[in-house]
């Protein structure tokens, strides 16, 4: 199972990202509040703004340059923001841990 | 006293969205999403579930795979408390009784009506439009047409210079089809943006062998045993083409809702800030609605054709019915996609605006800045992510750049903004 958890207003809502390419599309799919992921993924609209709580051993998504530029027209950006479009589901995504903006 | 039917009383809570393109689908997940207490229903013409339209010009028309991208998927459908309807068209509205008729002749009551219809690409009115090979590029239906048409076709000629226009021209250029892009404006995307970006996607589509001929009209299409066969000029040149693909912009799907006396016309429904048109407890949101903006030239009202201003209307409408205030509007925004390079928009350019180039459009990468009484109004950003995403905080607060040579840097970033709430 690739089960990631979302924290919403401090409770946890844990999903399973099988089938889903990236964790917007499993934030959107599972109406995950303050994820729109308007733009499909094309890192133009900064709608899927997430705080990366933990990682799991092996995942690596680093924060490529275009992601940082759209990370600054986001509300509130700490060094744990992330697009969850950018994000994407893999073999190891599994206990991932974001919490979303509120 | 008005006597209340019971009937009605029980829907006051039920809200009807009609149109299950980008806006309704956001206004219907917005709506789910904020627990709304009475019945979601969206109705939607098209017999599929409901799909992403930006990538019907696009990765669809010229890759492997013509499959719509669903905005949702199937088992979300079957999971969501949203009442799902495709493949019924209302064609009825009936604001003293509260209900809306479908062309399957089914009435349907709400407390709360959303036209979020959106709108049919315009027909162009030159002879021979009706040939087969002529298409327009909407709606799935119309690219599942497009497609099947381009297998074997060598020609084609776009009518039109406009962003679906030319993106479908990538898209043909990328399948090996000979492209003639025909616009009888002076310029391409005379309507959306500056001379600067239009002169770069210009030599854009040159540079891979697209014939562009700007301020040209089409006098008629040609064809022969009812196909299409090319297009005669205004100037009575023949170009021969297997396809024809008029791309002249959308009507808005609004003819019911005007037959009910909302105030617009065909060419949009007048709304206000909440997206609150002049029938109680009917909104109209995206493509159709006509809204005054803050952000165009003189401020006046227009409709405004993009998935972020959908999102834009969605969000305003759920917080009216939810009976929240509405929030600060943000500038618009839009983009596109042509041979791998992105054009990004934030604000609408005008035509009067003094355009600022951020590096130079032969070169590679550049943004173009449009100043209006000294101020930012909007910007164009061709792969320039960062001049986008701090443009929006700028735009948004009308900056008035201190100093112009840092606008004309394209060294120097732009300053960054701390993003108003949203």
């Amino acid at each position: 199972m690739k089960t990631v958890t979302f924290v919403v207003d401090g409770v946890d809502r844990v999903l399973d990202a099988t089938g889903h390419a990236n964790l917007m599309q499993v934030a959107v799919e599972n109406d995950i509040p303050t994820i729109e992921g308007e733009c499909g993924g094309d890192m133009t609209c900064g709608t899927c703004h997430v705080y990366l709580e933990s990682t799991p051993e092996g995942y690596d998504a680093p924060r490529g340059a275009d992601e940082e530029d759209m990370l600054e027209v986001v509300e509130a950006p700490t060094e744990a923001s992330r697009l969850a479009c950018q994000l994407p589901v893999d073999e190891s995504v599994g206990g991932l841990r974001l919490r979303v903006p509120t | 006293m008005t006597e209340v039917n019971p009937d009605e009383r029980s829907v006051v809570n039920e809200v009807l969205i009609v149109g299950a393109g980008h806006a309704g689908v956001a206004l219907a997940v917005a709506l789910v999403k904020a627990d709304h207490p009475g019945t979601v229903t969206l109705i939607g013409d098209e017999p599929c579930l409901p799909y992403e339209r930006p990538p019907l010009t696009k990765r669809l028309l010229y890759g492997t795979s013509a499959v719509a991208v669903p905005l949702r998927s199937a088992e979300y459908w079957e999971r969501s408390p949203v009442v799902l309807r495709t493949g019924e068209r209302v064609v009825a509205v009936d604001p003293e009784r509260r209900t809306v008729r479908t062309a399957g002749g089914s009435t349907v009551g709400y407390g709360s009506l959303v036209w979020a219809a959106g709108g049919r690409a315009a027909a162009c009115g030159l002879p021979g439009e009706e040939l087969h090979g002529v298409h327009t590029l909407r709606d799935h239906g119309d690219l599942t047409a497009l497609r099947a048409d381009l297998t074997g076709a060598r020609r084609a000629v776009v009518i039109g210079g406009g962003y679906i226009g030319l993106e479908a021209a990538a898209a043909l250029r990328t399948l090996g089809v000979a492209v003639t892009v025909v616009e009888v404006a002076p310029r391409l995307l005379a309507r959306v943006t500056g001379s600067v970006v239009s002169g770069f996607f210009t030599a854009l589509h040159r540079g891979q062998g697209v014939d562009v001929r700007s301020g040209t009209g089409v006098a008629a299409i040609l064809g022969r045993d009812g196909r299409a066969t090319g297009v005669r000029l205004g100037d009575d040149t023949t170009l021969p083409a297997d396809v024809v693909i008029v791309g002249v912009g959308m009507r808005p799907t609004v003819a019911a809702l005007v037959a009910a006396r909302a105030r617009g016309d065909a060419g949009g429904i007048d709304v206000d800030a909440e997206c609150r048109t002049s029938l109680p407890g009917v909104y109209a949101i995206g493509d159709c609605a006509r809204q005054p903006n803050p952000w165009s030239e003189h401020g006046g009202a227009m409709r405004v054709e993009s998935v972020h201003n959908a999102g834009q209307h969605a969000s305003a409408v759920a917080r009216a019915i939810a009976g929240l205030p509405p929030l600060d509007p943000a500038p618009p925004r839009f983009w596109s996609t042509q041979y791998g390079r992105e054009l990004r928009t934030v604000g609408l350019p005008a035509p009067t605006d003094e355009q600022v180039a951020r590096g130079d459009p032969a070169l590679g990468d550049f943004s173009v800045a449009y100043l209006r009484d000294g101020r930012l109004a909007a910007l164009d950003a061709v792969d320039r992510p960062r001049d986008f995403a701090r443009a929006q905080a700028l735009v948004a607060a009308r900056w008035c750049p201190p100093d112009p040579e840092v606008l004309a840097s394209p060294d120097r970033d732009l300053p960054r903004l701390t993003p108003a709430a949203t």
